[in-house]
């Protein structure tokens, strides 16, 4: 899930005061907390309410959208609202936002939220940790499945720097639990610590440099198969 | 790996079997390097003190860079420096340029560090860099020195830098297991010291250094004299997993407390509760461990070597 917390209030009544209709979007996917209809509807209402202490009546429609990121989802969903509307607020993520402004051209479509990373609730507790960094290069299989790029946060490959405390971090005043102590407890008790001491080399930052690109679509034919072992 | 050959003369004093002394210097927000002059002249003067470490923005806060300092305490004072360098704030490129220049400069020992995150520091906001971590960057410094080579191999015009260094170890890490194995990673990579965080249970000193000895490699045990109050509660409040005995605070603060307006009493009564405490507590770890000797971190408090050290 995507951790996504919404802007304040009048951060996102400053992009939109030039206009005086607004299209409110809300992203059904995968953004935590959930920015569904509900809540696209209660952003319209404070941004109406926060435009009448200005003297201002804004109009707003409050919609939803299955994924915002999917380019043909989000371009039917949304473009028969496009016409009678000034500008957009989006509550997706970063990607649904960027998508928006990709596909609806004749509109600028602004973000209400700030997307943190790619997270996990645990627990049912009303907190998000994050996890995986999407670094294009994935070691978990070394460490006992915790991420010592996304869990350590000076992403180390060789085990625990010197701050750490009773297994806390020193960053985040020592509340956090330190990710090479939890990768070192969990490969102990697999009696596998020689992966715990491998030594790792430098990072190839290539993998994760912006902006990633992946081709996903590469043609393949069984012709090529048999060009490949010689069957003509 | 074949041993390296000592290049500083803190690598010759260990190999020779030496008990040495390492003292430390801090440059901060500063201009003037009079004072890290001056106390590196003071620590020369004791004639105990074989090189200075000198600190790359501990605790993340944005200092002077430990380069150039290193080099003038060299050049001016005659001491020989230990340079700290952290991964924190330089890339591999950015570190392997400074790591050249420093050799350029004669500078011989170096301390790898991870370096405190920057937000402990006094720019909160700031990005830190992290793209190698110190393991890596003793591999960068082992292909340098052994290899005359930049970390992709690529050839060292010139031939190889002449350089000796060390890593941290904490003997305050709890649980210790994963830091011990952390060091040993660091010794495969070719350290030629270790370098503690300090100590000031004398029995958890030796219990972590007998645990380093499986390494074979020279420790130099970290030990913080302590020059006033303030400090020793800083220290205990703010650096990561150290504490200070509750009575040596306790005595400091009382030192304070009745010598209040009388300098030269409050500070011959501070140097005698470091003395007290410290001088058997070096000693017993000279006499008792394989410690190849300590390192003083006693940051502009040069005035305790002579009488602390008098006797090593």
């Amino acid at each position: 899930m995507i951790i996504t917390q919404l802007k304040d209030i009048n951060e996102i009544y400053e992009m939109i005061k030039p206009y005086n209709k607004i299209l409110v979007a809300g992203c059904d996917d995968c953004c935590q907390p959930p920015r569904s209809l509900n809540e696209a509807k209660l952003l319209g209402q404070l941004l109406e309410l926060k435009a009448r202490t200005e003297g201002k009546d804004l109009k707003w429609k409050a919609i939803t959208v299955l994924r915002q990121c999917d380019d043909r989802i989000a371009a039917t969903t949304v473009r028969p609202f496009v016409e009678e509307y000034e500008a957009i607020v989006s509550l997706a993520c970063g990607l649904g936002v960027v998508m928006m402004n990709k596909i609806l051209t004749s509109i600028l479509t602004f973000p209400a939220q700030n997307s943190h990373f790619g997270g996990t609730q645990y627990n049912s507790e009303n907190n998000f940790i994050e996890m995986c960094e999407t670094c294009g290069d994935c070691i978990i299989g070394e460490t006992g499945g915790v991420c010592p790029r996304a869990g350590c946060a000076k992403h180390l490959s060789n085990g625990p720097c010197g701050g750490m405390v009773d297994s806390m971090c020193e960053v985040g005043g020592y509340t956090i639990p330190c990710a090479w102590v939890r990768m070192w407890e969990r490969l102990k008790e697999f009696n596998r610590l020689d992966l715990f001491k491998k030594y790792r080399g430098p990072r190839d930052f290539r993998l994760s440099t912006s902006p990633g690109y992946i081709e996903i679509y590469k043609e393949y034919t069984n012709e090529q198969e048999e060009k490949k072992e010689g069957k003509e | 790996m074949a041993k390296r050959p000592a290049y500083s003369n803190l690598c010759k004093a260990i190999e020779e079997g030496k008990f040495v002394v390492t003292g430390e210097l801090e440059p901060k927000k500063i201009l003037d390097l009079s004072k890290i002059l001056h106390s590196a002249e003071e620590m020369k003067k004791t004639g105990k003190i074989v090189a200075a470490n000198v600190t790359d923005g501990p605790q993340g806060d944005a200092y002077m860079s430990s380069l150039v300092p290193s080099y003038l305490v060299q050049e001016k004072v005659g001491m020989e420096t230990v340079w700290q360098v952290t991964v924190r704030d330089r890339n591999r490129v950015a570190l392997f340029g400074d790591v050249i220049a420093g050799a350029v400069l004669g500078l011989k020992n170096i301390l790898t560090l991870t370096g405190d995150h920057t937000a402990l520091g006094d720019h909160k906001r700031g990005r830190p860099v992290y793209d190698i971590d110190s393991t890596q960057f003793a591999e960068m410094l082992s292909m340098m020195i052994d290899e005359g080579t930049d970390y992709e191999g690529n050839e060292l015009e010139g031939g190889k830098i002449k350089m000796n260094f060390g890593c941290v170890a904490n003997p305050n890490s709890n649980p210790r297991e994963p830091e011990i194995l952390k060091v040993g990673r660091k010794v495969e990579q070719g350290i030629d010291f270790i370098q503690t965080q300090t100590a000031f249970e004398v029995d958890e000193a030796k219990d972590f250094l007998k645990d380093l000895e499986q390494f074979n490699v020279p420790v130099l045990l970290g030990v913080f004299p302590l020059k006033s109050h303030g400090i020793a509660w800083y220290f205990d409040k703010f650096i990561p997993g150290v504490s200070v005995p509750k009575d040596l605070l306790k005595s400091l603060k009382t030192a304070e407390k009745e010598n209040k307006g009388n300098k030269p009493a409050k500070y011959a009564a501070i140097d005698k509760i470091n003395i007290e405490y410290f001088e058997p507590f070096i000693k017993e770890i000279k006499k008792t461990t394989k410690a190849a000797g300590i390192h003083c971190m006693a940051v502009e408090y040069e005035r305790l070597f002579g009488p602390l050290l008098k006797d090593f």
